[in-house]
Order: structure tokens, then sequence, then C-alpha cells
């Protein structure tokens, strides 16, 4: 590194923003191995008869469609806290608000095949007696408008809650309290049955998406491949952003965010968007989550799920984006076959587990690989 | 109409949309030759005067050595001039137009402030080149921060301030990893490619070699003259070096102002400043 001349520099650094893209060896490992992995899963459940060893039966494709949309959750944590060190212990609320809105989809695609069999009403409105649909349900028959919604409500959350927050230059520890206060005061909110989201029990016996019956092996493994697929994009988006000049505002704001504002750059502005950014992302990965566990309620706002999206972060690896997907999906898996063990166990392993990966893997598991961050933005 | 024209105005207010409509910043206006003016500025600390009913006037292009002992109020004055402090009386304008007490820090480094912090503060996770980059004299907005591709003007400007601080050996180095006297340099050359109008320098020489301060008096006084330099200092013979005019503060005022002789013959500073060292 040291002995390097200017004219190496001088030779890679313009086109360092296009070249990262394709010379981050772990970022394209992480490309790789998704591509395969869902190729094969879909593959294998798709042409494979359940006889067969090949087969991979529609249980396993919509657990690893939970876990990808639970990476796209921590990959947008990663880029708010990994990236730019703004710890959010809130992210769960914007996940649970894109997955309400997809839920709201789903509600209204139920039609007259409810309970009650209302045409216009879902179950719940029925139940209280309600007469016609409340003006914010207006519009969630189409899935364009859902899609609208799944990322202009929480980003719009987003940007009033950073514009406060990082205006009043409230940082830290302060920061991540109000955070968690936000997803908590929501989940009290949507508990409430008056507030027209289900209340307690929120928003389930979805039949079908865009036509296709939510049930059938097909409409999983597609719902499945779209998850992987948006992880992809949103991968790549990401690492152009956070590899571009942008990204190295970002991290100059987390590590010395008063130098920042000397040299010249509004960094409350820089934070807020891609405070943003990260919370869109966020409500993408609830939208995709909510059709393949087929039930959005408040429970999905508890202050302790955003913390768990944190310890997946860090477990993973934070400040680097397949890190926070490979912690997220480790984890989830490691919950998966505890819970089904010693279920009232997992909450201890989840805090033994933060800890010694606070104490002896400060750089997660991607750390332990020993790859370094610099060579995984193509430096 | 006029409900539109408040939600404009209020809109305009927040500047909730700055980082997509930048705001035109007017030039500054030295007509009259003053580029920094500072009248009655006050700050106190805990009822402690940091600064106390201080006057300072800056021309346009001269090199000003401010001098004072600990706690005289240096460091608080550039504190108040690049907005970290806000004073609790008196006033602050870049040329006649910009007050400088109603703007943020990136504002004022926008309009043309550039500042060397005493202790060098460089981005030590980005490498030395990436700290010029980050430095560099460009639209700092959000936009052009994302889609940004340095242009071989900017480049060789880099390469150029590399030479001059003595870094191009290591372009490619974090920063956290130089040495105290190369992060100093990074911190000047820093300040060197952000293209300010008006430089606070404060300590530049603590940790150099001779030689070192010997090239930075040679900076200093080379980039006088095209622009305005403000030098805080402890080092005397460097500031004997460099001085045409000196000003000593002496908790929170000035105590004098003049060349490099007036104030060593002056008989209060000998009482209260040099005659300490001497």
């Amino acid at each position: 590194m040291i002995g390097q001349n200017m004219s190496s520099t001088i030779a890679t650094k313009p086109g360092m923003l296009s070249s990262s893209l394709l010379s981050s060896k772990g970022g394209n490992t992480f490309l790789g191995i998704l591509f395969i992995v869902t190729l094969c899963a879909a593959l294998g459940n798709q042409l494979f008869p359940p006889e067969s060893v090949l087969h991979v039966d529609t249980y396993t494709i919509t657990l690893l469609g939970k876990y990808l949309s639970y990476a796209l959750l921590a990959m947008s944590v990663d880029i708010i806290w990994g990236y730019c060190g703004i710890l959010s212990l809130g992210h769960g609320a914007f996940f649970a608000l894109g997955g309400y809105a997809m839920g709201m989809y789903l509600m209204r695609q139920i039609g007259d095949r409810g309970v009650y069999g209302n045409p216009l009403l879902p179950d719940f409105m029925v139940f209280l007696n309600w007469s016609e649909l409340p003006w914010f349900w207006l519009g969630f028959d189409s899935m364009i408008y859902t899609v609208l919604m799944v990322l202009l409500v929480p980003g719009l959350l987003a940007f009033i809650f950073g514009w406060l927050a990082f205006r009043s230059r409230v940082t830290g520890v302060y920061l991540s309290i109000m955070t968690q206060a936000l997803t908590y005061a929501l989940m009290l909110a949507f508990f409430r049955n008056e507030m027209g989201f289900g209340g307690n029990n929120g928003l389930t016996d979805f039949k079908d998406i865009l036509g296709y019956d939510l049930q059938s092996d097909s409409t999983r493994v597609v719902l499945f491949v779209t998850t992987a697929m948006v992880l992809a994009v949103v991968y790549l988006m990401s690492q152009f952003i956070l590899s571009s000049k942008f990204g190295r505002v970002i991290e100059a704001i987390r590590d010395a965010e008063s130098r920042v504002r000397f040299v010249g750059f509004k960094t409350e502005n820089y934070k807020i968007w891609l405070f943003v950014y990260s919370a869109m992302i966020a409500a993408i990965a609830g939208a995709l989550y909510v059709p393949q566990v087929g039930i959005i309620n408040p429970g999905e706002f508890a202050p302790l799920n955003s913390i768990e999206v944190v310890v997946w972060v860090a477990v993973g690896g934070r400040g680097l984006l397949y890190g926070a997907v490979l912690g997220a999906l480790l984890v989830n898996f490691a919950k998966t076959q505890f819970t089904a063990i010693l279920p009232e166990a997992w909450l201890f392993a989840l805090g033994a587990l933060f800890v010694g990966v606070t104490i002896f893997l400060p750089r997660g598991i991607v750390g332990l690989l020993n790859i370094r961050k610099k060579e995984s933005l193509g430096r | 109409m006029a409900m539109a024209n408040s939600v404009r105005k209020f809109i305009r207010k927040t500047r909730l949309f700055d980082p997509i409509f930048p705001e035109k910043i007017p030039d500054v206006d030295v007509s009259h030759e003053v580029l920094l003016y500072v009248e009655g500025l006050s700050v106190s600390f805990d009822g402690f005067k940091a600064l106390n009913n201080l006057n300072l006037y800056i021309d346009d292009g001269e090199l000003r050595c401010l001098i004072g002992a600990n706690g005289a109020g240096k460091t608080t004055l550039m504190d108040v001039i690049t907005g970290k402090t806000r004073p609790d009386q008196g006033m602050a304008y870049f040329g006649q137009t910009h007050n400088l007490l109603n703007k943020t820090e990136a504002e004022i480094a926008t309009l043309g402030v550039g500042r060397k912090f005493q202790k060098p503060t460089v981005f030590e996770h980005h490498t030395v080149f990436e700290n010029l980059e980050l430095a560099l004299h460009m639209d700092k907005s959000i936009r052009s921060s994302l889609f940004y591709s340095m242009n071989s003007e900017q480049l060789d400007r880099i390469t150029e301030v590399l030479k001059t601080i003595g870094l191009s050996q290591v372009p490619r180095q974090l920063a956290g990893a130089l040495s105290h006297g190369q992060k100093q340099w990074l911190e000047i050359g820093m300040l060197l490619v952000s293209d300010p109008r008006l430089l606070l320098v404060d300590e530049p020489v603590a940790g150099m070699t001779p030689q070192e301060t010997e090239s930075t008096a040679e900076l200093l006084t080379s980039l006088a003259g095209d622009r305005t330099v403000v030098v805080v200092e402890h080092d005397m013979a460097f500031v004997r070096s460099i001085a045409r005019k000196v000003t000593v503060l002496h908790q929170g005022s000035v105590l004098a102002e003049g060349d490099m002789e007036e104030i060593q013959n002056n008989p209060d500073v000998i009482k209260v400043y040099l005659g300490d060292s001497n």
C-alpha cells in the first residue's frame, strides 16, 4: 500500500466508481451464491417430484424467502449503522409499515371470500360494525398504488424523524432511544382497533396476490425468487451509492461528523437522505415478508425485533453489506433450529451471542474471514 | 395566493428541499477592503468569559498572527468565526454582506472560510487521497457527490498539493496511520485543496521539525495576498519569521496590535505575555 506510486493511483482513481461494483470479490461471491442457491431451490421445488432426493419442499422455499427478506432488513440497518454510525433500534417500524401496506393490498384481494362475505370490507371491519372503508384503505386494491405506499409512507416517516432528529443534532444513544420510542409508539397505536389495521390480530387470511393463489407452490417459488432478485438489486444499488463519493462522505460522518461540517458538507442532509433510503429498503423487506408468512400484526413493531436485527448485523459484520446478509441468515437459521429444540432458551442464546460477538469478533464473521473493508470496496 | 406565498416562505425558511434545489450564495463583498469584521464579541462558558467585547478587523489579503497565552480566547474566536460556537453578544461579518453568526459550519465553509484545527483532525479511516478529495473545493450537495467522478483538473490539483505537503509517496495510506507531523501536513493540504478565501490556521507547526516549520512559514507567506491568512501560534520564532501584523489577545480581548517590533516593545504585552516566555 505504502510503496504504491502516484501514477497507479491516478490510473485507478477516476474509474473507481464503475469498477468497484465489479471488482468487489466478496460482493461477487455473495451474488454468485445467492444466484445459485435461488436457482437450485426453485428448480428443486418445481422440477423434481416430492419423492426425489433433489426435491426442495415448499416449506423450505418459504423459509428461505423469509430469511432473505430478513437479510434485506439487515442490509438496511447495516447501511445506516455500519456505514453512518447511526444505531437505529427502530428499523422494525419501517419493516412493519411496509408489511402493513402489503397486508392491506392482500386483504383487499380477499374480496367476498372472507368469513362475513362482505365484498368491500375486510372481516375485522365487519366485526367492528364499520359501514364503509376508511379513506386510508382506498387505493390498496391496486398493486402499483400499494408498491408506492410501501415506499412512500415509511420514507416520509423516516424523513420527518430524520429531519427533526438530525437537524437538532441528536446523536448516539439518545438517537437510539428515540428510534426505540418510535417503534414502540407505533406498536401501541397499531394494537388499537380504532386505528383500522385489525388491532391485536393484525391482517391475515390472505388468499391471493395479483390473482395467483398464495398457497400454491409456484406462487411461493415466485415470491422467493422475487425476494432474492430484490436483494441482489438493492445490494448493487447500495454498493453503488456507498462506493461513490457520497459513501465516503457518509463514512467520514461516522468517524468525525463535526470535521465533515467544517469541510462544507451539510451532514444533516446526508444523514436524512441515507436514513430515508435505508427505511425504504426496510419497508420493501417487510412487503416481501408478509405474503410469504401470511400474517402481519403489531407484534412486528416490538422494540425487541429491531434490536434483534442489530444483533444480526453485528454477528455478520457491520460496514459490509454482505456481512449483514450473512449475519441475518445465520442467526435466523440458528433461531429456527434452536427454538425447535429449546424454545425458552433462545433469547438467552441470542444475548450470549451478541455479547460474545462484541467481545471476540468486533468485526463480525466477515472480519473473521479477514476480508478487508477497503478491498471489498474495490480500493 | 397569499396562502401559496406563505407556504413557499415556510418551505424556504425550513430549507426542506435544499438538497434538491440548493440556494445560490452571493459573492463575498470586500469593497471596503476588509474581509472579516468582528465587533463586540463576548462568549462565556459557565461564567468564565472566554471572549470579552473583542474587536478585530482582518483586511482582504493580509497575513495576521494571533498570539496570546493559554485561555486568551484564540481558539474560541476561531470557533465563533467558523460557526462552532454561538456568541452571547457581538457580530461577525464575512465581507460586507455575510453575517457569520446565523450560518451553520457547512455554510461558512462553503463561503470560503477554511480551518486547520489545533489538534490535527483528519479522517483516519480514509486514505490520504480521499481526505483531500473530501476537502476539495466543489459542489458539496448530495446529488453531485452521488454521481461524482474526478476530472483531470481536480486530479492535477490534488497531485500538486500532495507534492506540496510531502505525501505524494503515500496517497493510498490510511490517514490514521500517518505520524503527527504528517497529519498536520495533510490537514494543511485539505485546507489548500478547499481553496478558501480566509484560512484560519491554529498552531500549524506543532510537532514539526525545524525544516518543516520553515517550509510551513514559506507556504503561509506565499498564500497571503491572494488569500487572507490568520495564524494562531505559540512558537514566537515562527511568528517572527512570518508576521507582518500581530494581534495580541489577553483574557478574551485585544491587548495590542501592530508589527512585531511594536508588539515586542509594548510594555503591556511584555508584562502579560512575552515576559513569561523570555
